[in-house]
């Protein structure tokens, strides 16, 4: 800010070393609350159709207009279908939601990238690719993926239907201030480890709940080597350790990911914007409540065996024995985990057999995701019996991913090759695994259930996810490329 | 206003799990209308077979639980989607409080929206009122005291919980917290104003549509 006055917290906290978050969070502080939240100003806010509608109803119950129509977008991703030239009618069941987000934003002026819209795509896809989120912005949406626009050096802040409501009439978020955490990746990972297997190995080093009241912060070089896309997924997870919010200080990577974007500024006003992007880093003697290391050097391509995003390994070890938990409940969960998943304590996990491929969500479904997926699957044939589907992350990286024939490289394997949602990672819509079927997906939950009724989920990156469509079975990719 | 919440009586339901994620409490099926019986969707997964047929062994199918307005849990309560359904479900069951010795942060705050007490509870006490509820499973009729923080169990024994007294006197009000947000309306617009002259690159690319394919 040029004006600290604005901003007393900014001014307060200009003499000590700050955080990157620190800075964001200060430069939106409208004010401290007598109860000691802040008050934070939102500069842009995402609605998807799920958790919008009861917000608008209130609106309308209560005679409250939304205050800033032009700094929020809607799109339609959850409940929409994926069915290749869908409709809002394609999946009868999401008919409501999705006619609800387009006559809602049409009655408030609000955009809207619907079905029949080219920008239309997950939110956390859709936010960073048209610009519309970007570096040093805070930014809500009502879904608990929305610490994804951290890759950019955002704050993403995941919120219930009643705060969309708040924001929608206020353009502000009353919030207690978080706790600050740093993970330093250290060294550098080896062949076919992605963002993806970097944070599932840091969940599974630091635990399901190690980020809970946490502002994030990954840093370190192997956090600094990745892309863009890449430094999105890593975000992507933050909520699956329980943090508030994930970020990762804006470079030369970013700004050249940003510019040009259709809302990304241009001219004098993006070199204004660069200038500011590159202050956003914390500062070297700033202190974190938590601070921890992980190194790369030995990470192997992740698979999760259990459900819970903790419940992970190499795709080289084996089912862990739950009795060998030091933690009495960790044994116990570990032990319902096995019993769910229907896997023995000492199976190796390279070998358990698949009944479902899902390359997709807001985790992992970006052009640089399909191009990983694609170099294994090229010239080769899903599984019999592998239901393997590929899944777009937004209308415009199918777009880009067609224009390099990745499309043809799927659809020759076997691969079903589909429009934008969110599809199998929440199974709203009609994308469900089968009762007792077994899904390696790139998605971010592995919890009971949640790809629909018993199904059994294996997270991992979409180089493995395909491997795994291949061979129908877990794969070590590793081995895969090298042959 | 919301419903103020200030003392109530009723039953306690305990769900001895850790990690339970608000897909378990509402499950996506759940969510597909506006329009869904959220108090049956409930654990939906836990307490129905896919048949939709009763799971005996799940407490909210038992005896006094059916009518459960407390519900005592384990560490991280809530985790996992954002999904507010989780509270309105727990609410139209008729659970008015629910207590653990941690949330998840987003589920945290979609409870105090809703006039849904959050209350962290430590292991001794979690594990105290889950004796109280052993030894009168016929009638577990405990009653809450939000204004004192505590619990009285049906011995009459007291146990304390925590919530920061701002969320407690919310509660006890019933604010609405877009009300009380719109008291610094000048703040906010005072902010915006600075902020557009300040940060012109980050609001004018939004309201600027000439740029924009169509």
């Amino acid at each position: 800010m040029t004006d600290p006055s604005l901003h007393p917290a900014a001014e307060a906290a200009a003499a000590r070393p700050r955080t990157l978050f620190d800075k964001i969070w200060d430069a939106h502080t409208v004010k401290t609350l007598e109860d000691g939240r802040d008050l934070l100003f939102v500069d842009r806010h995402i609605l998807q159709e799920t958790t919008s509608a009861q917000a608008f109803e209130n609106l309308a119950r209560a005679g409250r207009k939304v205050r800033h129509p032009d700094l929020t977008v809607a799109t339609q991703d959850h409940i929409v279908s994926t069915r290749p030239g869908r409709d809002e009618d394609t999946n009868p069941g999401g008919r409501e939601l999705l006619g609800l987000m387009r006559t809602n934003t049409a009655a408030n002026g609000i955009r809207h990238f619907g079905v029949d819209d080219p920008r239309q795509g997950i939110v956390h896809v859709m936010g960073p690719e048209t610009g519309f989120a970007l570096p040093g912005c805070l930014l809500t949406c009502g879904d608990s993926h929305t610490s994804t626009v951290g890759g950019l050096g955002a704050v993403g802040l995941g919120v219930g239907t009643s705060e969309v409501e708040h924001v929608l009439a206020t353009q502000t978020l009353a919030m207690a201030r978080p706790l600050t955490m740093r993970v330093t990746f250290n060294g550098v990972p080896g062949p076919g480890v992605s963002a993806k297997d970097l944070i599932l190995h840091m969940i599974g080093e630091l635990g399901f709940a190690s980020g809970r009241g946490c502002a994030v912060e990954y840093a370190g070089p192997a956090i600094r080597a990745l892309p863009v896309e890449g430094r999105l997924t890593v975000c992507n997870m933050s909520i699956e350790f329980g943090a508030r919010l994930g970020l990762i200080a804006p470079d030369e990577a970013t700004i050249d990911y940003v510019r040009g974007r259709e809302f990304a500024p241009t001219g004098g006003a993006f070199d204004r914007a660069v200038a500011e992007w590159l202050r956003l880093h914390s500062d070297s003697d700033a202190r974190f409540g938590r601070d921890f290391t992980i190194d790369c050097w030995r990470i192997a391509p992740q698979v999760t065996w259990g459900t819970s995003p903790q419940d992970v390994a190499g795709v080289d070890k084996a089912v862990p024995d739950p009795a060998r938990f030091a933690d009495a409940k960790r044994r116990e969960l570990a032990a319902a985990a096995l019993r769910y998943m229907g896997l023995e304590p000492g199976m190796p996990l390279e070998g358990i057999p698949i009944d479902v491929a899902f390359i997709g969500s807001c985790t992992n479904a970006r052009l640089s995701d399909l191009i990983a997926a694609a170099a294994v699957a090229r010239g080769r044939k899903v599984a019999p019996n592998v239901r393997a589907l590929v899944v777009p992350g937004s209308m415009s990286v199918k777009r880009d991913a067609e224009a390099l024939g990745l499309h043809r490289v799927f659809l020759d394997a076997g691969f079903e090759w589909r429009d934008a949602g969110c599809s199998m990672c929440v199974s709203i819509n009609e994308d469900v695994v089968p009762p007792g079927a077994r899904c390696m997906a790139t998605s971010n939950r592995n919890f009971e259930n949640r790809q629909g009724p018993r199904s059994r989920t294996h997270l991992a990156s979409p180089a493995m996810v395909a491997a795994a469509a291949i061979r129908g079975r877990i794969t070590d990719v590793r081995k895969e490329t090298a042959a | 206003m919301r419903t103020p919440l200030s003392t109530v009586s009723g039953v306690l339901a305990v769900l001895p799990e850790t990690n339970v994620n608000t897909d378990a409490i509402i499950p996506s099926a759940w969510l597909r209308t506006a329009k869904a019986d959220l108090a049956r969707g409930l654990f939906g997964a836990r307490r129905f077979d896919e048949d939709g047929r009763e799971r005996p062994g799940f407490v909210l199918n038992q005896g006094p639980f059916r009518t459960a307005k407390f519900l005592l849990s384990g560490e991280n309560f809530g985790c996992g989607s954002s999904r507010e359904a989780a509270v309105w479900a727990l609410a139209q069951f008729g659970i008015r409080c629910v207590f653990a010795p941690s949330f998840a942060d987003i589920f945290y705050e979609n409870a105090f929206r809703n006039g849904v007490l959050a209350g962290i509870v430590d292991e001794a006490t979690g594990a105290a009122l889950a004796a109280a509820v052993e030894r009168h499973c016929d009638a577990p009729d405990f009653t809450v005291d939000l204004p004192a923080g505590v619990i009285v169990d049906p011995d009459g024994h007291r146990h304390a919980f925590t919530v920061p007294p701002h969320r407690a006197a919310a509660l006890i009000r019933g604010d609405d917290d877009i009300d009380l947000t719109l008291r610094h309306l000048d703040d906010i617009d005072g902010y915006f104003s600075a902020a557009k002259r300040d940060r012109d690159w980050l609001y004018t690319p939004t309201t600027d549509t000439r740029r924009q394919t169509p």
